[in-house]
């Protein structure tokens, strides 16, 4: 019986030749990542294990990002938690401040992650590595605790659903990220509960790896274990010269068993725009009508890589952000940060009237940084809309594309590039 | 297991469960005290230890932090009985020791406020306010023995010290 991509990579780091869904299995694993909130809860719980110190000192990556640079006492003396146990152990892939970035946009451009890897982090959006099919899936910090001390985990090995995205071209202003709405848009938040989603189609072919990126990532939105995409051409360009070490490129078989089979055509997805308070509140933007807005955040491990960078900056160049909305840019990380600002993007922002910060995940979950207050509303380019995920339960968030948000924030409501005169598309 | 039922519906996300607000702290009594605020202000303050969430679809979707399951165990509920969960809280709850059990029958029976017994290694739970009993699907063996001795890491602890590793 064939296998899927997923089950190949699974029965690899298990050392099978065969797994078959719901099989529970013990899985060798390439990495193991934490961030300053989850890291500390598994360090507290590694210390109670009694090993001598962490399987690989190489294989675990602890990034502070969430409420780093230090938003005030209590998140200073977590990350310090972080920071000593990386030195007492000798961890090599600590991440300080000034050399940061958010860790699923800094741990495959350092690549940390590659091809046919298994990766655990202790943060749900460690999906985002299987744009690069490697086997990433998000846990919580005890598991985190178990494998940095055995550098093994368990899986129940997932059943796969199978995306397949036909066409030749996106419609205008149409991205990865309005890809992966629709998607939720159709089959909910929970529609690949434990499951596996693989996409594929000459779409996906087509895709940018930042595109393929921002897709892996919103795979939990709709409650999946992993989000996949087999390497082709293009992330072996990506891979290049990152790469330190071999890996292993997995392809699904052609009589692999899946779950359930999609099929989209590219031509009916328009630009989306996900309303409050659940990412599959999915919509296209040219039917949201008029929702006036207060802020406009551009960034995180979903949508702030230096393409979506390029693409808001696109849109703002020339322009000024409304007098009633605040626009926040954040680059996923220091050198995305260097590559925009090299491009002349940080200097479009900054003219448009944007503030533009250094990598973090702040005002993204709520930790900081732009935080909204009762009653208001921001269109923002990150993955979870929900009660309070940005501030005030009283507030509202709605997802978007890059291109969108940047828009939105001139418009100073909910709209599409093509209502100031942007009619091209990317 | 024997409290009284509170309820809640689909897709209860983790920013409920506990805003990242609190993300500052990993001090179980304190995110105990935030344990469901944005759903339920005063939740922490009017559960009386022993009861129990029992809600839809989902529960737990969202981010991977344990400060969810930590904070409800910590805020003295002894289980949760859900339609769903979403992964990551299921591994957590399962890891960390808080009782969860998915059961469709039990979540459209149990109205909020009535009084429950949970008999976990018999998979049953009672509602005693309705006269109603409901079948718990029971789980894989392996997860039995990590819940058996109280979560992962004792587990992985014992392991270690038979020397199977290190
Ligand atoms: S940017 Fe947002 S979703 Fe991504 S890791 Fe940070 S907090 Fe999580």
């Amino acid at each position: 019986m064939g296998m899927t991509i997923t089950e190949k990579i699974l029965a690899a780091h298990a050392g099978r030749k065969q797994v078959y869904p719901g099989d529970l299995i013990n899985a060798r694993v390439d990495l193991v990542l934490g961030n300053d909130i989850t890291a500390p809860v598994a360090i507290r719980e590694f210390e109670k294990i009694g090993v001598e110190g962490v399987f690989d000192r190489e294989r675990i990556a602890l990034v502070p990002d969430h409420f780093i640079p230090n938003k005030d006492i209590k998140s200073a003396e977590q990350a310090k938690i972080l920071r000593e146990f990386a030195r007492e152990q000798g961890i090599t892939n600590y991440f300080e401040v000034g050399r940061m970035g958010i860790e699923h946009c800094l741990l495959p451009e350092a690549g940390l992650v590659l091809p046919g890897d298994v990766v655990i982090g202790a943060d749900s959006h460690t999906c985002t590595y299987g744009a690069l099919g490697a086997f990433a899936t998000g846990v919580g910090s005890t598991d985190m605790a178990a494998a940095m001390a055995l550098g093994e985990t368990w899986f129940k090995v997932p059943e796969s659903i199978k995306f397949v995205f036909h066409g030749q071209k996106l419609n205008p202003w149409v991205s990865g990220k309005d890809l992966i709405l629709y998607v939720i848009g159709e089959i909910g938040v929970d529609g690949a509960l434990y499951q596996a989603m693989e996409f594929t189609g000459p779409v996906i072919e087509n895709l940018s790896m930042d595109g393929r990126f921002t897709m892996a990532n919103m795979a939990i939105e709709a409650g999946a274990k992993n989000g996949i995409i087999a390497p082709d051409a293009v992330t072996a360009e990506y891979v290049r010269g990152r790469a330190a070490r071999p890996f292993t490129v997995y392809g699904s078989d052609p009589d692999a068993v899946y779950a359930r089979v999609y099929e989209f055509d590219a031509a009916e997805i328009e630009p989306q725009v996900a309303r409050p308070h659940l990412p599959e509140n999915t919509c296209p933007v040219s039917e949201i009508g008029d929702v006036p807005i207060d802020q406009v955040v551009i960034g995180s491990c979903t949508n702030g890589r230096l393409g979506d960078l390029r693409e808001a900056a696109g849109i703002l160049k020339g322009r000024k952000v409304h007098q009633n909305v605040r626009l926040i840019v954040i680059p996923g990380t220091q050198r995305i940060y260097q590559e925009a600002m090299h491009e002349g993007l940080i200097d479009i922002f900054i003219s448009a009237g944007a503030a533009v910060s250094t990598p973090t995940c702040g005002p993204c979950l709520g930790g900081y940084m732009g935080i909204l207050a009762k009653g208001e509303r921001a269109v923002s380019t990150t993955n979870r809309n929900f009660v309070g995920r940005m501030g005030h339960p009283e507030s509202e968030v709605y997802l978007a594309n890059p291109a969108v948000a940047a828009a939105s924030a001139v418009l100073g409501q909910i709209g599409l590039p093509v209502e100031l005169g942007l009619a091209a598309g990317f | 297991m024997k409290g009284f039922a509170w309820k809640f519906g689909s897709n209860v996300d983790t920013d409920v469960i506990i805003p990242a607000r609190y993300l500052n702290t990993t001090d179980p009594a304190e995110l105990a005290r935030h344990c469901m605020e944005d759903a339920d202000p005063a939740f922490a303050q009017k559960i009386r230890r022993g009861d129990m969430i029992v809600a839809e679809e989902n529960f737990g979707c969202g981010s991977s932090r344990e400060h969810a399951p930590i904070a409800i165990k910590a805020a003295g509920v002894s289980c949760v009985i859900a339609r769903s969960f979403a992964r990551i809280f299921y591994r957590n709850a399962v890891n960390i020791g808080l009782p969860i059990f998915e059961s469709p029958a039990a979540a459209a029976g149990i109205r909020a406020g009535d009084e429950v017994e949970v008999d976990g290694a018999g998979g049953l739970i009672r509602n005693i306010t309705r006269g109603e009993t409901y079948q718990v699907a029971p789980f894989p063996e392996f997860m039995q023995q990590i819940m058996a001795r109280g979560g992962l890491i004792e587990y992985v602890r014992e392991r270690v010290r038979s020397g199977e590793r290190r």
